[in-house]
């Protein structure tokens, strides 16, 4: 990771002001049905402290003021939890630094003279908009199967008057914390989105508010899952590609669930 | 469900839903339901995989006790069941389960690929125009569906080889394994597609086995560690018990110079069945 400037995890306290140079190759696509292909662009002076969006902004500036057509990208919070960021980034999802979005991956972890290559998320479920965007609305359609819980409104209930173990609260919120930003699917070799549908689905089946529709939220989800995406072969990119870190094992808490779903529905709705 | 107003034209879906079979069929239609059809019979297989590498070891013993073991098979059910109709359930069972993991492999790896399919990409059919730095995926969870494969023809040739004695020709003495296994083994070609076939099949157990576990969703935190543990002991095993056969019958270490009894389907079977009677 050393630099020309002498940068490393180490000595970034000491290395503001610092600025590298780099050769970007970014993937340029004019619509969903247009051949794409990579463009080369040199970044001169760009400061260590910069985020990598924060580097495509520079980049957008001066094509901007060269009468080009800027790049366009996905961003909103640009604080690591809102999953609208993407971008693969040297054949990784948000880049080399793991549990990291792109927008919270920082130049200094980049060293002076790199050729940084940038691509889209990629699926077939992920059309590409144009140049790096893409459409993730397939896992809008996803959550829309079953990913909330019905509760009649009303008064508001006492407070503790549900116990939620613990235990399931806090793993519960480990599956919570999947932003949605498709980077599973992304490093996935077989576009499969079981990572993304597992967290959302342990995410209310660990707790009793989820228990109701559990079974009939699993096989939702999953059959919708189905109609997009790609088939697991557990190869385990996906947990490596996630921002948040979502474990492995929901995934498999989800294949035992999608099963004993299919078990189960048939004997609550008493068909033979 | 009924298309929302912000449903892009781009996102619709890349898979048909098919009008859902009867219980348990509905299982096998869909692709997580087929994954978990897979690991069992992988299960099944590689049971299949473990009792024949163990009983092969009787090879080691000379010719009448690989005789007696041969016999033993097929007498499988004692008095109870007419001679081979065990091992011809056994068979056909192990044929089912083995068209069935292929077929289910097969159909998610086309899946699999048509959900990666990109629009507007010129240069092949990879997912990414650029390099792939992968992380976790490792050489045998990326060559299944290679290992696969060749394992499955090695079965026909290891079929043809020793249970028809196709080419074999006249050196071929049906009922008398450890004769056809020397002499199959002692030719250098045979050996080496024995030796080949046989690391595919221990690098396809190495991810198979870890895979069963998470496709079933067998899964506890206080084993996890464990999973890997089992996958390279069971893929050692498989290896180093196959691949003694050819090494050792190259070597010279496993001739038939402990014979006793004459080479034919005849009087050497008869002498055969003499000789496992006296143990």
């Amino acid at each position: 990771m050393s630099g020309a400037n002498g940068v490393n995890g180490q000595t970034s306290q000491q290395s503001h002001g610092g600025t590298l140079s780099l050769t970007l190759r970014i993937w340029r696509q004019d619509g969903p049905d247009a051949p794409g292909r990579f463009h080369t662009f040199d970044a001169p002076n760009i400061s260590e402290d910069m985020s990598f969006l924060e580097l495509l902004d520079i980049i957008n500036e001066r094509l901007i003021e060269g009468g080009g057509v800027p790049i366009e990208f996905d961003h909103d919070c640009r604080e690591g939890i809102c999953g609208m960021c993407s971008l693969m980034i040297n054949g990784r999802a948000h880049g080399h630094e793991l549990a990291t979005t792109t927008c919270q991956l920082h130049m200094r972890k980049f060293s002076d003279g790199d050729v940084i290559t940038v691509e889209p998320f990629r699926a077939k479920a992920f059309p590409v908009v144009r140049d790096l965007v893409v459409d993730r609305s397939s896992f809008d359609r996803i959550i829309e199967a079953g990913g909330y819980i019905s509760v009649n409104t009303g008064a508001v209930g006492d407070a503790n008057q549900t116990p939620v173990p613990k235990e399931a609260a806090d793993t519960s919120m480990d599956a919570a914390a999947c932003i949605g930003c498709g980077a599973c699917v992304a490093a996935c070799p077989n576009s499969a989105a079981q990572l993304f549908t597992s967290a959302k689905l342990a995410h209310l089946n660990l707790i009793p508010q989820g228990q109701p529709q559990r079974w009939e939220r699993t096989e939702a989800m999953v059959e919708t899952m189905e109609q997009f995406f790609g088939s697991c072969t557990n190869h385990g990119e996906c947990t490596e590609a996630c921002p948040k870190e979502i474990s492995l094992d929901f995934i498999a808490f989800m294949n035992r669930d999608y099963v004993k779903a299919k078990i189960k529905n048939r004997k609550l709705t008493g068909q033979s | 469900m009924a298309p929302t107003a912000t449903q892009a034209a781009g996102s619709a879906p890349v898979f048909k839903t098919k009008r859902p079979l009867p219980f348990p069929l509905n299982i096998y239609q869909s692709a997580i339901g087929r994954k978990w059809v897979m690991a069992w019979t992988g299960i099944g297989l590689l049971g299949f995989v473990i009792v024949h590498m163990i009983g092969n070891l009787h090879l080691y013993e000379g010719p009448s006790r690989m005789y007696e073991y041969a016999e033993t098979l097929r007498e499988l059910g004692g008095g109870l069941l007419p001679r081979t109709l065990l091992l011809w359930i056994m068979r056909v069972g192990l044929l089912a389960m083995f068209v069935v993991h292929l077929h289910s492999a097969y159909t998610l790896k086309e899946r699999s690929r048509l959900a990666s399919e990109r629009a507007g990409f010129v240069g092949g059919a990879k997912k990414y125009a650029s390099k792939r730095d992968y992380i976790a995926a490792n050489y045998a969870s990326r060559t299944m569906r290679w290992t696969g494969p060749i394992v499955g023809l090695y079965v026909l040739f290891h079929l043809a080889d020793l249970t028809w004695g196709w080419w074999l020709g006249g050196d071929y003495v049906r009922g008398d394994p450890y004769h056809n296994v020397v002499e199959s083994l002692s030719s250098i070609p045979v050996a080496i597609i024995y030796v080949v076939a046989n690391v595919a099949l221990a690098v396809h157990i190495f991810h198979g086995t870890w895979s069963m576990f998470q496709s079933l969703g067998v899964n506890n935190p206080r084993y996890n560690g464990l999973r890997r543990n089992l996958a390279t002991a069971l893929a050692g095993v498989v290896l180093v018990g196959n691949l003694s056969f050819p090494v050792l019958v190259q070597a010279g270490l496993v001739d038939e110079d402990n014979r006793d009894c004459p080479v034919n389907d005849t009087t050497g079977l008869e002498c055969l069945e003499a000789e496992a009677e006296a143990h």
